[in-house]
């Protein structure tokens, strides 16, 4: 299968740059001549309204494309609706966008409760579900769910790469864990604990989880740093994730620090934690940081702060949603050109599952987007790096495929 | 009943069997929703409307019914028709055993404790012991029901969400006539009596105590049946779909459709249907700005609720026609702590 | 030992949230005799002003003051026009309206601020108090300032005729008016008072665990209970209380039941309680006339 698709992508990159391939125009519901329609769902209300921002800039981005001419000379209109991040307002949203406004695809619909209440519905209608903002590893599946696909590195790989490293520095490692309880936590734990192998039960002293709703993290630090461990893996959202890096530092606890991606970000988590706090911290990185000194003259951040300031001027330049909004979109955009003009929706999965050695510029250096008919699985590498005190220093290679 | 009321009845009854053939799929099942809810909020009405007894957390119970549905059917095969009555009787009996300590507790104290049940409730399903049955933070999928092959034999084919529809509907029904039957009966009017003045409902014989849990089963009761019709009709369930916000949609369906009134209820889930996504619709910036600015206007304009607003407007229309009957033993407001201003 | 007394510390630094909130709920009880659900909404509110002044330069103390001056004119303005129009409504609208105010408060945060968390300055100095390990500077400070707060509300409703009428106001509103108390106004005080305590709050708070819209929101379910197991009218209750939950939460959470499930296993533990002692610790028991 993977063998003869490549040639076939090839031929058909090769038809669409053709002008003889524009007579063949064949659309589904949402794209004309004219437009191509799309849905997105996101969280602008409720718990989860700080990823509302994603939404804006993303929709910041289609307005620059269209500026500039639009996709193959159609424009993207983009339909956004609010679920609160609560799951039965996700379905009636999704169901609103096909039956009603009849979008071609569903992009970007974020968190994995959310996106597992529409998993099902998406699937049997046969509209993409396309680059879901989770990192679950189960939108990697595209046997039972062929219309369905994520695109960041999954929280269970990047768990394993931190194992892997535990493993080889520091072997004898007594390991604490925080996590948040819910699906995200959880699953960068599994992946940790698979990671570890046989070693985890004897390796991992201490778990602690803490609810998005606890107003601090200290209790549990305290749990952790009693355990005599001297690994701390961080599982947590930017806010306490800020506060645990500050609680180790100031209560004397000097473990070495794994800090999951989801709050790498120097701008909103390490400088409100304290810079000198975070020194030594290790994380893994797939997209630059805007906000770290050693991209400040890359043109991608230039380029992204351009962008803000024209088309979202209101935006917060500190934010990561931001920058990975940005990101997330010009895929979308590169896998509608690959569709050219057969926009129809099996074309649109089939382009978004042909990604070849794509590298967006936001993507750090090495790491590219596959995909294949079997591997829905867009972003999988990323790269180990250590906070020096002023910037993420990257550190061996990119790991993952 | 009056004639003319029932004949209202009638046509209201034919205007909802119609509606799916009128309107689209998705459009029927926004108003499957609708009919959910409606239940949820008669199910809080009876409690909160009825007996005086507040609560912050009837959310707990709509979770309780929907997971009950969910486990039933996914894993011990259930028929989705057979987990509504189960799903009742859960909440019946954890309403029951919920009400007990709460009979010690009024006012804000019961605001409290029904509150921190709707906090709990969510980390209970998500607790380790309990994943085996829950699906822990991953929540359950399950299957929606297709129309029932008789239905075809006779010449009618409905497609999933009319099927859906009606069966809601069926249950709605039911459990309005219910209420109805119940509330305008000697219970019901204990209930009101407890609400009213307790001291002098016990004076008067009434077991407060027994009354007072029991209508707390009652409520979880028709809660609990809403939950598993919207499991159902979701086809989901997981912890984060009833956080501690459904509670206070709950709370504000029942106040802005009316409280103490049946037909308040079936507006009260019409506004929290489907105003949230009027509110999304005017702006994206801040949606809950635009929702908070709509429960100020309507509690401005109705304080007494829709259903109180509409029964003041047919008074005023009667009272002229008639200019006999007075209008106040229609809208005597209630609430557990009256003498306040 | 040395891991309960961390514990117990962890848990007095985050019980001193609790009841600098709780603080709030008891002026605005005593003065109109409801919780109001947006106190901590408005809180938060008040330490983005806070922030923003000080982001534009003001000194610390000055900010502090200022924002406290302005949330209780603020209160005080949400009364008159947001609340006063329902106030013969029954109680259950107004719980709306609170309802209310509490999601455009935290939408408009957002709208205007982001997301993103806030470092908010500490008044405190950077370095622990006696090189301890287990509470900063600032959570020490900030239990200091809820004590200060404290004591000028208990002063306040004990000794100033104000606060006298503010609370005859709200016990019997009629009788108030036949001795000449402008009941009206001491609502709109009580809800600027309240404000004002919130902003305290917020700030020192703030803090402690950065500032955000969502800042309050866990807060004020822990809050609502430190002031019920206190004692709902009484602020020396209320301060216990909030350290009782805080301790209670971490001491159970560590050693008793797990993190998992600790929340809702001090709050049965708190109702259990409540339904023994329907006043909590240091209220006042109320005896019904029929």
């Amino acid at each position: 299968m993977k063998r003869t698709l490549l040639p076939i992508a090839a031929l058909l990159a090769a038809a669409l740059a053709s002008p003889a391939a524009l007579a063949q125009k064949k659309y589904d519901q949402g794209a004309s001549d004219k437009e191509i329609l799309i849905g997105h769902i996101n969280p602008y209300s409720g718990p989860a309204s700080a990823y509302g921002t994603i939404g804006r800039s993303i929709a910041a981005y289609f307005k620059k494309v269209n500026e500039e001419g639009g996709v193959n000379g159609r424009q993207i209109n983009m339909i956004s609706y609010d679920d609160g991040y609560s799951p039965p307002k996700t379905v009636e949203m999704a169901r609103k966008l096909v039956e009603q406004d009849k979008v071609l695809l569903i992009f970007q619909p974020l968190g994995t409760p959310p996106n597992s209440a529409i998993h099902k519905y998406m699937n049997a209608k046969k509209v993409p579900q396309l680059f879901v903002a989770t990192g679950a590893t189960k939108w990697n599946d595209p046997k039972k769910f062929p219309w369905t696909m994520g695109w960041q590195p999954n929280y269970q790989t990047e768990a394993k790469i931190y194992a892997a490293h535990i493993l080889k520095e520091k072997p004898n490692a007594k390991i604490a864990v925080l996590y948040q309880n819910d699906d995200y936590g959880k699953d960068y734990l599994e992946g940790f604990k698979a990671g570890l192998g046989a070693k985890a039960k004897t390796m991992i002293v201490k778990e602690a989880s803490y609810e998005v709703t606890d107003p601090t993290v200290d209790s549990q630090m305290a749990q952790l740093q009693t355990s005599g461990a001297d690994t701390f893996f961080n599982i947590t959202t930017p806010k306490f994730a800020a506060q645990a890096i500050r609680k180790a530092w100031d209560s004397g606890w000097k473990p070495a620090h794994y800090l999951n991606n989801v709050s790498g970000s120097i701008g909103s988590v390490l400088r409100p934690a304290g810079l000198d706090k975070s020194v030594g911290l290790i994380s893994t990185q797939y997209l630059k940081d805007q906000n770290d000194k050693a991209w400040a003259n890359d043109p991608a951040v230039v380029e992204w702060t351009a962008f803000m300031k024209k088309y979202y001027p209101d935006g917060n330049l500190v934010a990561t949603e931001n920058f990975y909004g940005w990101c997330v979109a010009q895929t979308l955009v590169q896998v509608l050109k690959q569709a050219g003009n057969d926009l129809t929706r099996a074309n649109v999965m089939k382009q978004a599952a042909s990604l070849k050695n794509f590298a967006p510029s936001c993507m750090l250096p090495g790491i590219k987007l596959n995909t294949s008919a079997t591997d829905f699985a867009p972003i999988e590498s990323v790269q180990l790096a250590r906070f020096n005190g002023t910037e993420w220093v990257r550190f061996g290679e990119i790991m993952g495929k | 009943m009056k004639k003319s009321a029932l004949i209202g009845y009638a046509v209201l009854l034919a205007i909802a069997c119609a509606l799916p053939f009128l309107v689209s799929e998705y459009r029927t099942f926004q108003f499957t929703l609708v009919l959910v809810y409606s239940i949820a909020l008669l199910g809080l009405n009876i409690l909160t409307g009825y007996n005086g007894q507040i609560s912050l957390g009837h959310g707990a119970f709509y979770a309780i019914g929907a997971y009950v549905a969910a486990i039933l059917m996914d894993k011990a095969g259930f028929p989705y028709w057979a987990t509504i009555p189960l799903a009742g009787a859960v909440c019946l009996v954890a309403g029951f055993l919920f009400g007990l300590p709460a009979l010690r507790l009024e006012g804000l104290y019961l605001a409290l404790a029904t509150f921190a049940l709707g906090v709990s409730l969510p980390q209970l399903l998500k607790y380790h012991h309990l994943e085996g049955w829950t699906g822990g933070v991953q929540g359950i999928v399950i299957t929606k029901p297709d129309a029932p092959e008789f239905l075809a034999s006779l010449g009618l084919t409905l497609n999933q969400d009319q099927w859906l529809y009606f069966f809601t509907l069926a249950v709605t029904l039911v459990m309005f006539l219910l209420a109805w039957n119940l509330l305008r009966g000697r219970i019901g009017r204990a209930m009101m009596a407890i609400r009213d003045n307790h001291v002098a409902a016990e004076a008067m014989g009434v077991n407060n105590a027994m009354v007072k849990s029991l209508t707390f089963g009652v409520s979880a009761m028709f809660t609990g049946v809403a939950g598993a019709l919207g499991a159902i009709a979701i086809q989901f369930v997981a912890p984060d779909s009833f956080n501690i916000f459904l509670s206070l949609t709950f709370l504000i369906g029942m106040v802005i459709g009316g409280v103490a009134s049946i037909s308040g209820a079936l507006y009260g889930a019409l506004f929290i249907q489907f105003v949230p996504n009027v509110a999304d619709e005017i702006s994206k910036a801040a949606p809950w700005a635009i929702f908070g600015l709509f429960l100020l206007g309507f509690t401005y304009l109705m304080p007494l609720g829709i259903a109180g607003a509409i029964r003041m407007g047919l008074a005023r229309l009667t009272r002229k026609a008639h200019n006999s009957q007075p209008v106040e033993n229609m809208i005597r407001p209630h609430s557990p702590k009256e003498e306040n201003p | 030992m040395d891991a309960l007394l961390h514990q117990v510390l962890a848990g007095l630094a985050t019980g001193g949230i609790y009841a600098s909130m709780a603080l709030a709920l008891v002026m605005i009880y005593q003065a109109t005799h409801l919780v109001n659900f947006a106190q901590g909404e408005l809180a938060m509110f008040s330490t983005y002003i806070a922030w923003s002044l000080i982001e534009a330069g003001m000194p610390y103390w000055a900010a502090f003051f200022l924002t406290v001056g302005f949330s209780f004119v603020l209160g005080v303005v949400i009364e008159r026009v947001v609340i006063r129009p329902v106030e013969h409504a029954p109680v259950l609208a107004v719980v709306v309206v609170f309802i209310a105010l509490l999601v455009i408060l935290n939408s408009v945060t957002g709208w205007i601020y982001t997301f993103t968390i806030k470092t908010f300055p500490s008044p405190f100095p950077e370095q622990p108090l006696f090189g301890n390990k287990y509470m900063s500077s600032h959570e020490i400070g900030a239990i200091c300032v809820t004590m200060v707060v404290l004591v000028l509300l208990y002063a306040f409703f004990r000794y100033t005729p104000l606060g006298l009428a503010m609370r005859a106001a709200a016990q019997n509103p009629e009788s108030s008016r036949l001795v000449g108390i402008r009941v009206g106004w001491m609502l709109a005080l009580g809800w600027g008072l309240a404000a004002a305590i919130g902003s305290v709050a917020g700030m020192m708070v703030a803090p402690i665990v950065f500032l955000d819209p969502n800042m309050m929101g866990g807060v004020l379910l822990y809050a609502f209970a430190a002031a019920l197991i206190g004692g709902i009218d009484s602020p020396g209750g209320a301060v216990f209380g909030g350290f009782l939950v805080g301790v209670l939460e971490n001491v159970l959470g560590a050693f008793v039941i797990g993190n998992e499930l600790k929340l809702a296993v001090a709050l049965v533990l708190i109702i259990g309680v409540l339904t023994v002692r329907p006043s909590g610790f240091f209220g006042k028991v109320h005896v019904t006339r029929v």
